[in-house]
């Protein structure tokens, strides 16, 4: 009777189990599913206080689309390097595999990188504009972020309400987790699927490593790679619902 | 594969305690289980007791307060959390190997992680009384468990114990999902999986669903208690009705997640003492996969007097209504199962029927509350607990218990005393109707629940002191069933093979089975396949109770394993250092407990499950 | 497409690298409309249900081809797509009952 099989089966060949598919290979997408379901609540969560806070920044204030899209494409390309280290590993190209291996680790840490940048960046946010530019906006009913505006009514107009022509308003405006709502439930859906990123990078340096064992990753035995492939996609798909739901869906005008 | 292990040796024929401290075998795994449920059941007993004896009189003052708030917190997590559902997987670990026709379940290793992981959680819940225990209710609303609110360590070890037992059953519920796909002998299609087995799987689906979304709110809960984030923060714009949708968007599929593993052991009880087929198979099997489907669509009824407005009120109101309707079909199934079948009273079966009758009238006082405008008069009343027990009590315990009856000739070799069994049935029959009963009286009187005492002159004392009076029925009930498993289990008369006459393959092979469960895989050809071929209806010979056991040496089982305990350990002193995580060294604790886990988890990927120049284990 | 999978299968029975790479292709064009149709002002509201439509398709291009959904045993895509489809009714049940969008 099959057990875990731990290194023998490829997920090719027929296994000796009732429907011939592998143990392992049924709990890493039993496992998928269920992980669904935490980042489900996590995302439900976010958008629930979409909206909600008190006080900003808020996701127009801070996001940075054109940064955040490098990084969602490094994750994007990290998926295409995984797939194709395992498909050179079932053709028996060990080279091909390494090298395709390290380059999604080292995209996956790209990616912690970028995460890293940003979440320091949001800390330490800081908003500076001319008056005079914000009151024009208004008064042309231009779009106005709320950080702006906050600003604008506390330093842009003196005691009479009249506009401070020359003034210039420099002031920090960062997002902490404890900021205000969007903080908290920003960093805690993003942290967590950085800390599932930061898990799949560790894991693919083990595989990587142990790949230099004689025998113990080959075309034969891909299994190990096969899972961890798995878990890498899955970890860029949610990361595909992140990037549209909070990030393009944030900083939309009309939330 | 040999250089890649540790210098470690493997535990190779350990015995006595290394034995039980490494085993992998899931019978083994599934004793542990039930020992250690039955004594966290017992635990949950006496807090529960404490509360009763506390509510014998108006202004009665044995307990205090505060102590009576984490009584009843306590109550609430120990029954759920460490008592039926770790009863429910020391059946699973037991039984579904067995009624499969398998040597182990599919990931032997992960399977005693399970167990010392849950019992890593068990310790630390239940120490936490030492210094105060949790005190905001099972269910932990907030705002009661902020950090302003409730800053002493109770709700921490609540909060961290519990993601622990989260750990446990999410690893035992992936192994017996992939163990039930994929562990099947040759024949046994879905369609002629035991009734037990087919609930097992149900309630291993709803479980990996479930438990995340507890997990998300215990993560929100603990980082706005430690980081000062703003969550459940009222202040901040926090909403503390999330903290109660996610709960319950767990907390219903967990409801389940107790009842059906009940219900499958009745579904395999009945049968066997009707000698009948259960009625309507199919019907069963389909009703508890609609009971899983629904049980997603009804978590809003815990919250009618939210809030939520008139449509989701509504909406809830109908959809909880329509779930009685699967639930009700198995109830028919039952009575249809016993019509006219042969019937032989016997303790595993007066306990069946028990379930029947009490689940029946929980079941029923549920679809009261289900309307939202009747349960506006209900919610937080009296007549909820005594709902609750009806169902949980009376229903999951009496099945659970009748399954440990059923199956103790099994697991023991022994046969139990049957006239102490029927006198433990008497008793618990009685007692819980004593005890519970009443509650519904003074619940649509008005009594609240969750205080710890109440005036004079309200109405409220016979009834309380009938309830008070009922548990210690219950307590002489639960001593006898315990002098009975201790007596038979030293001395009891030795068990043969199938002492029932069953219908399933666990009683295919002698009592206890020998650790490789199986001589020969059997191979199936119906359901209730024992029972068709006992009837010569399967083309099969009966095997000898269990085949002559003399190709042990060909029968490779996996071998005993240092990491899944190693790795638990691990998780153990992290959860405590979260806990205590300012002590010493901030998060010094945490880390280290998180790299022993690490330790382990490599080990044990790296060892491989069977030695390959080892001989067979045995 | 279909056609396309079938000539590049070996009996490993998984498209070759090009085909991975034309994924790519497409996900990381998919990814810049995205970001684009953002700066479309004139979209409205419009541009919800176009980035979710958007996103959905590289979500389903990822798990068919990359996770190999499409060419594996059909009972891993139900394992996975419960989870999903439970996970989206679930946000969006909560949504509903926050009344986030009302």
């Amino acid at each position: 009777m099959a057990q875990e099989h731990t290194s023998t089966a490829g997920h090719e060949e027929h296994e000796d189990t009732t429907t011939g598919l592998n143990h392992r290979k049924m709990l890493m997408w039993a496992f998928l599913g269920s992980d669904c379901m935490f980042f489900g609540s996590l995302i439900a969560t976010y958008l629930v206080y979409q909206g909600k806070s008190l006080t900003g920044p808020l996701p127009i204030d801070v996001f940075d689309i054109p940064v955040t899209s490098v990084s969602t494409f490094v994750l994007l390309m990290s998926s295409m390097s995984m797939v194709l280290a395992y498909s050179a590993l079932t053709r028996g190209n060990m080279k091909g595999f390494r090298i395709w291996m390290v380059s999604t680790a080292i995209m996956g840490a790209t990616f912690i990188g970028f995460q890293v940048y940003e979440f320091s960046s949001f800390s330490t946010h800081h908003i500076h504009f001319e008056c005079s530019e914000v009151a024009e906006k208004i008064e042309h009913g231009d779009y106005v972020k709320a950080g702006h505006d906050h600003f604008f009514q506390k330093e842009c107009l003196d005691s009479n309400g009249l506009l401070k022509a020359d003034h210039h308003v420099d002031e920090e405006y960062g997002l902490k987790p404890q900021t205000n709502l969007f903080g908290t439930t920003f960093f805690t859906l993003t942290g967590f699927h950085g800390a599932h990123v930061t898990l799949g990078v560790v894991w693919l340096l083990s595989i990587f490593f142990l790949s230099f064992k004689k025998g113990v990753i080959t075309r034969e035995k891909n299994l190990d790679v096969d899972l961890a492939a798995l878990y890498w996609h899955f970890v860029d798909v949610v990361w595909i619902v992140i990037f549209t739901v909070v990030y393009l869906f944030g900083v939309f005008e009309g939330f | 594969m040999s250089t890649l292990s540790l210098a470690i040796p493997r535990p190779v024929h350990p015995s006595g305690l290394w034995n039980w401290l490494t085993t992998i075998d899931h019978k083994k795994i599934g004793v542990l289980y039930g020992v250690t449920a039955f004594i966290m059941f017992l635990s949950g007993g006496v807090e529960a007791t404490l509360m009763r004896i506390q509510l014998t009189k108006p202004e009665l003052d044995i307990v205090s307060a505060a102590v009576y708030n984490q009584l009843f917190t306590m109550h609430g997590t120990t029954m759920i959390f460490l008592a039926i559902m770790p009863l429910g997987a020391a059946f699973f670990n037991f039984v579904i190997p067995l009624q499969i026709g398998a040597r182990d379940v599919a990931f032997p290793r992960l399977n005693a992680f399970s167990y010392w992981t849950f019992l890593a959680g068990a310790i630390m819940l239940k120490l936490s009384w030492i210094g105060g225990a949790t005190d905001a209710g099972w269910f932990g609303y907030a705002p009661l468990t902020s950090v302003d609110q409730n800053p002493g360590k109770g709700i921490d070890f609540w909060i961290i114990s519990l993601q622990v037992l989260g750990v446990a059953s999410l690893a035992a519920s992936f192994n017996f999902i992939v163990t039930i796909i994929n562990m099947r002998a040759p024949g046994m299609t879905m369609m002629r999986l035991p009734l037990f087995t087919w609930m097992t799987f149900i309630t291993a689906i709803l479980l990996i669903l479930a438990f995340p979304v507890i997990t998300v709110a215990l993560i929100e809960l603990t980082f706005d208690r430690y980081f000062d984030f703003n969550f459940f923060n009222v202040a901040r714009g926090g909403s503390v009705v999330l903290w109660q949708h996610l709960f319950w968007v767990f907390g219903h599929p967990e409801v389940y997640i107790l009842i059906l593993p009940a219900m499958g052991i009745v579904s395999e009880v009945l049968p066997v003492f009707s000698k009948k087929p259960l009625f309507g198979y199919t019907t069963v099997v389909l009703a508890g996969a609609i009971i899983a489907v629904m049980g997603w669509m009804v978590w809003s009824h815990h919250m009618f007097t939210v809030g939520l407005g008139p449509v989701a009120n509504a909406v809830f109101t109908i959809t909880t209504m329509l779930i009685a309707v699967p639930t009700g079909i198995k109830v028919f199934n039952w009575i249809g199962t016993i019509w006219g079948g042969s019937i032989r009273i016997n303790t595993p079966m007066a306990f069946s029927l028990g379930f029947i009758a009490m689940f029946l009238i929980g079941g029923i006082s549920g679809v009261m509350h289900a309307v939202s405008a009747s349960d506006a008069q209900q919610q937080d009343t009296y007549f909820i607990p005594a709902h609750i027990h009806y169902v949980l009590f009376g229903g999951a315990i009496m099945a659970l218990t009748s399954g440990i009856y059923y199956w103790f000739p099994k697991f023991s070799g022994k046969m139990f005393d049957e006239k102490m069994g029927m006198l433990h049935f008497w008793l618990m029959m009685i007692g819980q109707n004593v005890t519970f009963f009443p509650m519904h009286f003074v619940g649509l009187d008005g009594m609240p629940r969750r205080i710890y005492t109440y005036a004079e002159g309200m109405g409220w004392d016979l009834w309380n002191l009938v309830a008070t009076l009922g548990v210690f029925i219950l307590i002489a009930g639960f001593l006898v069933f315990i002098l009975n498993m201790v007596k038979s289990w030293k001395s009891g008369p030795d068990a043969p093979g199938d002492p029932w006459d069953g219908r399933t393959l666990e009683w295919s092979i002698p009592s206890p089975p020998p650790e490789y469960n199986f001589s020969e895989i059997p191979v199936v050809k119906s359901l209730d396949d024992w029972w068709n071929t006992k009837q010569g209806g399967n083309g099969k010979a009966v095997p000898v109770s269990g085949g002559s056991g003399d190709e042990e040496h060909d029968i490779h089982l996996p071998q005993p394993s240092y990491w899944p305990l190693v790795t638990a350990i691990g998780l153990f002193i992290a959860a405590y250092g979260v806990v205590f995580n300012q002590l010493v060294v901030p998060w010094a604790i945490a880390i280290i407990g998180t790299f022993i886990g690490f330790v382990g988890v490599y080990a044990w990927s790296l060892e491989p499950v069977n030695d390959p120049d080892e001989d067979s284990a045995h | 497409m279909s056609q396309e999978i079938h000539s590049s299968e070996g009996h490993t029975g998984h498209p070759t690298a090009g085909l991975y790479f034309k994924i790519a292709m497409i996900l990381s064009v998919v990814t810049a409309i995205e970001v684009g149709i953002f700066y479309l002002t004139w979209l409205g509201y419009w541009i919800i249900p176009v980035l979710f439509v958007l996103s959905a398709g590289k979500f389903a291009l990822v798990a068919m081809y990359y996770m190999h959904l499409k060419f594996d045993h059909k009972l891993f895509s139900y394992m996975f797509v419960g989870g999903f489809v439970l996970a989206t009714s679930v946000i969006f049940a909560l949504i509903f009952l926050f009344q986030v969008w009302l």
